[in-house]
């Protein structure tokens, strides 16, 4: 028995894996815009007044944390369609991810609007502003700045759930893995050459996020510059916070 | 309709329960000891210890399960080492989840204040035992929400070794599926059976969380 890898024999299929790599990144690309979208609206409706409205959402939210992808795939792939709502496999899939991660982003986001002080609010109802303003300028935008570590380490492990869509045939990058492996029968090198590929997505996405973050939230740039110049290194406790609030936060996908 | 959903097929799902838990007990079990020795190396003083600590983790955070469980399952067995099912899912899980909470572990050994080390050294211990006798006691208390969280995780994860054939809770929907064709009826039963072991660890994991916070404030 010899143990030696061939990756030449994968060389032709450069092209597909690729294809496969970028079908993933879009999915989780709709997957997240959608999803964080839906659940801004479902944390303020969770904080919201009407009851019922806010039970709904944590009934929803619950039910989507404690149960497992795949099943949740399964559901609504094979069960809708059993009940005579067919859809395509890739719209089922990009539907079961936004399902998903708005549940997880909601509970993200209402951590951070949880966070925001009670007299700011406070203070801009006095100014006078209206209750749109007060949700967008003084509750969300400073809420997403604090919680956007927690919120891209959740993208990630959405992109990585996306491997699973491969098991209602979506042909993403793990599926374009089952192919080629039943092609070539050299499975393990096709698994190793897509962990990379994985590898590479995730760093990528972690670069994208950073890049947004450092765009989007400029005051973050100049509370670490101010910071800097007044001699103090980073932020001491806030460091410590994110951390806490990562490992945090890992935990409850 | 070929048959109908009867007493039988909810009795397979719940015995499939059980291997869910199998899996998931082993997971977590081979994770924490490697998670454990992960977190170790990751806050050593050696360099050549961290590094190693932080690619593996930074590298086993970006693949997905899915494909750990195809290359110990599918790739080594072209190579002639065919694994049972449970020992690849197994030994696959525990990669998994040694990296996840050894990262955890280490955020909460880290965010043990400084003096805490400085005045274990003042009183001579050694680095052992300062973190056994210092620090590993406070970091436990901090540590147990997210650890019971993950453990969430894990049983949530476990669902995957149904990819490559192990017989656990969604496997065995998966099966019964295949026979009577009422998807929708059984993976709601599935989700609900995932449901009913999650969900009271998630509270439980709440629960705790809120009350550290109590304490510390």
């Amino acid at each position: 028995m010899s143990f030696s890898l061939h990756f030449s024999d994968l060389l032709p299929y450069w092209p597909v894996f690729l294809e496969g790599a970028w079908l993933t990144l879009k999915m989780t690309g709709v997957a997240v815009v959608v999803g964080v979208s839906v659940g801004t609206l479902v944390a303020f409706a969770k904080r919201g007044r009407r009851k019922w409205l806010s039970k709904a959402c944590s009934v929803y939210i619950d039910a989507v944390r404690n149960t497992p992808f795949l099943v949740q795939l399964f559901l609504l792939y094979f069960g809708l369609a059993s009940l005579g709502i067919h859809m395509p496999t890739f719209a089922a899939a990009v539907l079961a991810m936004i399902i998903n991660i708005a549940a997880y982003a909601a509970e993200i986001i209402r951590a951070g609007l949880e966070a925001v002080p009670r007299g700011q609010i406070e203070a801009a109802e006095c100014l006078g502003l209206s209750r749109w303003r007060i949700g967008w300028h003084v509750m969300l935008q400073p809420s997403i700045e604090k919680v956007y570590p927690a919120l891209t380490s959740q993208f990630l492990l959405m992109m990585q759930a996306s491997a699973m869509a491969s098991q209602i045939s979506a042909e993403e990058l793990t599926a374009i893995a089952n192919t080629v492996q039943s092609d070539t029968f050299r499975s393990l090198e096709t698994y190793i050459v897509v962990a990379c590929l994985y590898l590479a997505l995730s760093l990528l996405v972690k670069l994208l996020a950073w890049g947004l973050g450092e765009y989007f939230f400029r005051r973050r740039r100049a509370i670490r510059r101010a910071a800097a110049q007044a001699g103090r290194k980073q932020p001491g406790p806030a460091a410590a916070d994110a951390t806490v609030i990562g490992a945090g936060k890992r935990r409850t996908t | 309709m070929i048959g109908n959903f009867s007493w039988t097929h909810l009795i397979y799902l719940a015995q499939s329960i059980w291997w869910t838990l199998l899996l998931s007990l082993i997971a977590f079990l081979l994770g924490s000891i490697g998670g454990f020795g992960i977190m170790l190396a990751r806050i050593s003083p050696r360099r050549w210890l961290r590094l190693p600590a932080l690619l593996y983790i930074e590298s086993i955070q970006g693949i997905p399960l899915l494909i750990l469980l195809f290359i110990v399952y599918y790739g080594l067995s072209v190579y002639g080492f065919a694994l049972p099912a449970l020992v690849a899912a197994g030994l696959a899980m525990m990669v998994y989840t040694s990296a996840y909470l050894g990262d955890i572990w280490r955020g909460c050994v880290e965010a043990m204040p400084k003096p805490q080390w400085e005045a274990a050294e003042c009183l001579s211990l050694t680095r052992w035992q300062t973190l056994r006798l210092v620090i590993i006691p406070q970091a436990l208390r901090l540590s147990l929400p997210p650890t019971v969280g993950f453990l969430v995780q894990v049983i949530k994860m476990t669902s995957l070794a149904s990819v490559i054939g192990f017989v656990e809770l969604t496997r065995a929907g998966q099966i019964i599926n295949n026979s009577i064709f009422q998807p929708f009826l059984i993976f709601s039963l599935v989700g609900a059976f995932y449901f009913a072991l999650c969900y009271p660890l998630s509270r439980w994991s709440e629960a705790m969380e809120n009350k550290l916070n109590v304490g510390n404030r």
